[in-house]
């Protein structure tokens, strides 16, 4: 009977466990369903992006198929012959000059012609745009509205195709591509890498390998971990200040070649790589790190027993045997640097540019930028071009992403160590 | 000692020595070039902000407490911009914090070897996901949800609800993937022990385990507020233009960093007072986070300290 006055009965016993059995289910769920909210938010990102990218645009033309061509009511069933003609009838003379100029008209594919014609004779605007979702499932809505504006008509429309990774920037969302944006975002991915990657590993060599363990390297260390916490807005000013405006006849490209792009000062690729170098500087330092930490110091041990020097046995021993670890930690770093738009709005990344960026002194844009632009425009057929975009950087992210992982996967086979 | 300096060198030894010298310098000289950021960062920032708050226009009292900041008519008073970075973080640790902790509970505590490894890779390639997609997703899909769940009319286009959210959101994995790193390291004996005495699963992780990773679980949040403060191009789309005082999230109200890019994207002129006041405004930025990383790096460092 001692154990009932202590503990209670038998049934009081029952109960307690009953309950704090029901607790541990309540929690279980909660945690549960907190982890499918999780997922169910970041799925919800990819499916507000994909929704954008595709679906039904009502368009008016500024010019009618009909008005061209008698008796054709769509630019489709134009014949070949009809499209040339109509092309030449209709191109204003400097249009036409130009066009012929690149490649003449009747060496141009039919695609090609009915692309022109859109271009600079029919001239279709946007009226509204729908998302996938409502274009399956609100088709009569979306017929109201049409039938309710005068001469427009509905086009189901993949936002992202081969053009728009291949047109140039344009005012008009129709016709507006990323080719630009794209060659901007390589150029300083090109700078950063070359930038950061040897200073990154070269300091995290010093660090891991070299440093004795006292005050200062102490210091050294901790402030990298903080560096790679600051903000990328911090960056963008201190590229601004350093890079745009303290360094700019170096970046403007004015001391190399004499003359530079007036319009461009310090705004260059040149500084938009090595701010972003800057930013994932600490990032590559720290993944170098532990990749350095991971190979075992017996290796080491065996390289000095043989008479190699420091440098020999990081040179030919340490570095071969963690180079995996080292380019996927660099892959990531360059990926967040590929995704990164803060610092450049900051240094003054330009809005619109008409050529392609052709070398480190160019003007430029990037895919980011461009998405950002694009997103913050009201209307509607921006968004869905943003979302277009956002897809392609997403796709270049992903290859990346898998470019590391493969690296990992097929060099760490090779570890000496391990086999 | 002296025998070895009678003797000749090694054919290779004096090449060698000096060869390693010029490596290790070259090498330290790269690692000093972390210090020099940020060396370089603090100057910068306080050298611009010193230039500002040397304007005639600017009064440093009226700066920390001035109630508008107009700088068209002189006024530069920073709590509008406070309140707004104060506003989108608070939203933004309130969604993300208790939600990220639970998934790393179930993470660390619940799930299945198959799941967590599905998850945890999942979890960081969606950290990866730059933050301009998010501010896309604010603007695009939580803004017009916010405005359908609580009337057009109360919500904003532009609001710190919104943007609040998806930082979020864009958190989220963050401190998923950082407190399950903490939960994970603590020592297992713990874990047993506490089974031992008849604990159940639930009691074990609230009574045992997250007491332990307390240093740990605090300085990923403290990390995540930085990092929700510092967060630019989703509050710069989503948050709205201009300053204004507001305790409601449904109205538009500019962040520090939304303020910031607004004027450097436009045509600034440099040496106007515009332009030095985005100096003043990152320095403000960066003393907060930097002292938010400071101390979580040390509240994390007692951890490690207590089970090495």
């Amino acid at each position: 009977m001692q154990r009932q006055q202590s503990f209670g009965t038998d049934a009081d016993i029952t109960n307690l466990m009953d309950r704090r059995k029901r607790i541990g289910m309540i929690w279980r769920a909660g945690l549960l369903f907190s982890t499918t909210l999780a997922i169910l938010f970041l799925a919800l990102l990819l499916f507000s992006v994909l929704d954008s990218s595709f679906g039904y645009v009502a368009l008016r033309n500024e010019v009618e198929v009909s008005s061209l061509v008698p008796g054709k009511r769509a630019i489709a069933e134009l014949s070949r012959q009809e499209l040339e003609a109509v092309a030449k009838a209709n191109l204003s003379k400097g249009i036409l000059k130009r066009v012929e100029y690149e490649k003449s008209l009747d060496k141009r594919t039919e695609h090609d012609l009915e692309g022109l014609l859109e271009q600079y004779v029919i001239k279709p605007t946007v009226l509204k745009t729908w998302t996938l979702s409502d274009s399956l499932f609100r088709t009569k809505a979306i017929q109201e509205y049409v039938e309710g504006e005068s001469r427009s008509y509905l086009t189901f429309t993949s936002w992202i195709d081969p053009q728009f990774i291949t047109n140039d920037q344009s005012a008009d969302p129709l016709h507006a591509g990323i080719r630009t944006a794209l060659l901007g975002s390589l150029w300083i991915i090109l700078i950063t890498l070359l930038f950061a990657f040897p200073i990154g590993v070269g300091s995290a060599i010093y660090l891991q390998e070299y440093a004795q363990e006292n005050r200062f390297n102490r210091i050294l260390q901790l402030n990298i971990f903080n560096l790679s916490a600051v903000p990328s807005i911090i960056y963008g000013l201190l590229g601004l200040a350093i890079f745009v405006r303290a360094m700019e006849s170096i970046t403007s490209g004015a001391l190399f070649t004499g003359i530079s792009d007036a319009t461009a000062n310090g705004r260059t690729i040149l500084s938009g790589g090595l701010t972003l170098a800057l930013l994932v500087l600490p990032i590559i330092i720290i993944n170098t790190q532990e990749a350095l930490k991971a190979v075992p110091a017996t290796l080491r041990m065996s390289s000095y027993g043989i008479g190699a020097t420091k440098w020999q046995t990081i040179w030919y021993q340490v570095l071969p045997a963690c180079i995996d670890r080292i380019l996927t930690g660099t892959i990531l770093a360059v990926s967040r640097a590929l995704g990164e738009t803060a610092p450049l709005v900051i240094i003054g990344a330009s809005t619109f540019i008409s050529v392609d960026p052709s070398g480190i002194f160019s003007k430029f844009t990037t895919l980011p930028i461009q998405i950002y632009q694009w997103s913050a425009r009201p209307q509607g057929a921006y968004r869905n071009i943003a979302s277009a975009a956002i897809i392609v950087l997403l796709v270049l992210l992903m290859v990346m992403n898998s470019a590391a992982i493969y690296i990992r996967d097929t060099l760490s086979k090779k570890k000496r160590w391990e086999s | 000692m002296e025998y070895f300096e009678m003797k000749a060198p090694h054919p290779f030894g004096r090449k060698r020595r000096v060869h390693e010298r010029v490596i290790e310098t070259t090498l330290f000289i790269f690692a000093l070039l972390s210090i020099l950021i940020t060396v370089g960062i603090a100057v910068i920032l306080v050298r611009e902000s010193f230039l500002f708050f040397s304007d005639p226009a600017v009064r440093l009292l009226d700066f920390f407490t001035g109630k508008v900041w107009q700088p068209m008519i002189g006024l530069f008073g920073f709590l509008p911009l406070l309140n707004a970075t104060m506003t989108t973080s608070i939203i933004a640790i309130i969604l993300g914090g208790p939600l990220g902790l639970f998934v790393a509970i179930y993470l660390a505590e619940y799930a299945s070897e198959r799941t967590r490894g599905i998850l945890k890779p999942t979890l960081e390639v969606l950290a990866g996901i730059p933050t301009i997609v998010y501010g896309y997703f604010a603007l695009t899909f939580m803004t017009p949800l916010l405005r359908t769940l609580f009337g057009e009319t109360n919500v904003e286009i532009y609001n710190t609800a919104s943007a609040g959210l998806v930082i979020g959101i864009l958190i989220l994995p963050m401190i998923a993937t950082m407190a399950e790193d903490a939960l994970v390291s603590v020592p297992k004996e713990l874990r047993l022990a506490s089974y031992a005495l008849g604990a159940t699963k639930i009691e074990t992780t609230c009574k045992v385990i997250i007491p332990a990773a307390l240093s740990g679980l605090s300085a990923t949040f403290l990390l995540a507020l930085s990092r929700a403060i510092g967060e630019t191009m989703i509050v710069a789309l989503a948050a709205g233009a201009g300053p204004k005082l507001t305790a409601n999230p449904f109205k538009a109200a500019e962040t520090m960093t939304g303020y910031i890019v607004r004027i450097s994207g436009g045509d600034v002129s440099y040496n106007s007072v515009d332009y030095n006041s985005i100096f003043a405004l990152g320095l403000v930025l960066f003393v907060i986070t930097f002292t938010l990383n400071l101390v979580s790096r040390t509240v994390s460092g007692h951890f490690h300290q207590e089970y090495d």
